[in-house]
């Protein structure tokens, strides 16, 4: 499977009457089993960007294509669960077919065990991103978008997600475009950085990591950082 | 408690303004509580009690479930929104009893013309409380479930249906009041029987005991309607809200 975005531009409709670019030509393509990583400004249009991606916004010069029956998972930056459903139901709407057993591991590894039974008003934010974390992953997702899903999680909890991103993404071949702030989260888990422009937002440049996941040492994590913060320096 | 105390309050203003004005115009609670018996007993209030029941359930069901679905289409459609609200609008501001009396003329003093004018009495209302749920619903819960590829139906009762409860239930408690209120007059009007005709012939006779015999009632009816049906409904449709403890 493979996802290819080819947008030639967005604008957007002021309440002015103006127009406004939001994304200048922007194109990249991703490969089953491959980590794409958008790193970019607030306000970029990074947002639009995945809307466009996924299909939720139809208003656009270019062209994206995704296979038509590619399952999509997704992390939405706030975690849009059913406030009416409880955390167990909330994930098994989105996700059906789950089994028993793979729910439970899920909820083991997101420890989300106490909390099957809550409705999301009474999770915390960090709780409430576990769910929407659980909910894509549920789905066995063919796409997995991951809009700044690490985002207000501490540290410890953090770093063990990202793990488990990297396990999933490991475990069957997945598309995956993360979105996110944190140069420390792009450099462990993508395989290809896409470095973006302020508004309208352009690939300013295109990275790759060559190196395996799993075998990313310290170091080698301590040389790409400053590799790329060398490249930003310069597109400045 | 506390309501209790507040209708035994009631009674005993009844009672002390009816020792004031007079048997005539306003009965004491027994006696009112003896035509109550009376009628019971020869099975007559039971009758009129239910035809008006029949009534009420058909129109209000009827009035409920397509306003119901005019007032999402019209949140969620521009088009039939546009189209729609000059219809609304008149429909809103149509006295009930001008819609009474038409039914009755063109289709005949027959049950489908009553049952008819109160829903179309109740009609406008629901739509107009739908309309507003649809047009409140959250537009970043549609675009998950497009996401997730949730199927239509799952997606409308998971998704959209829980929000719109809320209108759903405010709706059917203000409906169940005006179809109630209606339904007299369209009894009273053109039909052989049900509380309003009985409030008709009481009228006639300023029978004020029978009068107030049928009309409290089917108050009580409708309050039993109230709490053991739509406010649990209400109490399901919003437990999900956390509460301060």
């Amino acid at each position: 499977m493979r996802l290819e975005v080819d947008i030639t531009g967005k604008t957007f409709r002021s309440a002015a009457g103006g127009t406004q670019e939001v994304l200048a030509p922007v194109s990249f393509a991703l490969q089953s089993g491959e980590v794409g990583v958008l790193i970019g400004p607030s306000g970029c249009g990074k947002s639009t960007m995945l809307r466009i991606i996924l299909g939720l916004d139809r208003d656009f010069g270019g062209h994206v294509s995704r296979p038509p029956e590619a399952r999509i998972g997704m992390v939405f930056q706030e975690p849009r669960l059913l406030p009416w459903r409880s955390v167990e139901q909330n994930v098994r709407l989105a996700a059906p077919d789950i089994t028993d057993a793979k729910l439970a591991e899920l909820f083991r590894i997101l420890e989300l065990e106490a909390h099957r039974s809550h409705f999301p008003g009474e999770l915390s934010l960090g709780l409430a991103r576990r769910v929407a974390l659980a909910r894509a992953f549920a789905v066995e997702p063919d796409l997995l978008v991951l809009d700044e899903p690490l985002a207000s999680l501490d540290d410890a909890l953090a770093g063990r997600l990202r793990d488990e991103i990297a396990t999933l993404v490991a475990r069957r071949p997945v598309m995956t475009l993360l979105v996110t702030h944190s140069l420390d989260d792009a450099i462990r888990l993508g395989d290809r950085l896409f470095l973006l422009s302020p508004r309208p937002a352009r690939i300013v440049r295109e990275v790759p990591i060559a190196i395996p996941r799993a075998e990313r040492s310290e170091a080698e994590l301590g040389r790409i950082r400053a590799e790329l913060a060398a490249l930003q320096l310069e597109s400045k | 408690m506390l309501r209790l105390l507040s209708f035994a309050l009631l009674l005993a203003i009844w009672w002390i303004a009816a020792l004031f004005v007079g048997a005539a115009k306003l009965p004491s609670p027994p006696a009112v509580l003896n035509v109550i018996i009376a009628e019971a007993s020869s099975g007559a209030l039971f009758l009129h009690l239910g035809a008006t029941l029949a009534r009420v359930s058909l129109a209000f069901v009827l009035a409920m479930s397509l306003g119901s679905a005019i007032g999402y289409l019209m949140g969620r459609v521009k088009l039939a929104d546009r189209l729609g609200d000059p219809w609304l609008i008149l429909l809103l501001n149509l006295p009930a009893l001008v819609v009474i009396v038409l039914a009755y003329i063109w289709a005949g003093l027959t049950e489908a013309a009553a049952i008819a004018a109160i829903a179309i009495n109740k009609l406008p209302t629901a739509i107009v409380t739908l309309r507003e749920g649809a047009r409140a619903l959250d537009r970043s819960l549609d675009e998950m479930a497009s996401v997730f590829a949730m199927p239509r139906w799952r997606a409308f009762r998971h998704v959209v249906l829980p929000q719109l409860a809320p209108y759903i239930a405010a709706s059917a408690r203000s409906g169940l009041s005006l179809v109630w209120k209606i339904v007299l007059v369209a009894e009273l009007l053109g039909r052989p029987n049900g509380v309003g005709f009985e409030i008709g012939i009481a009228f006639q006779l300023f029978d004020t005991p029978r009068l107030l015999a049928y009309s409290l009632t089917f108050a009580a009816v409708v309050l039993v309607i109230e709490t053991a049906l739509v406010q649990p409904f209400e109490a399901r449709a919003t437990r999900w809200r956390p509460r301060a403890a």
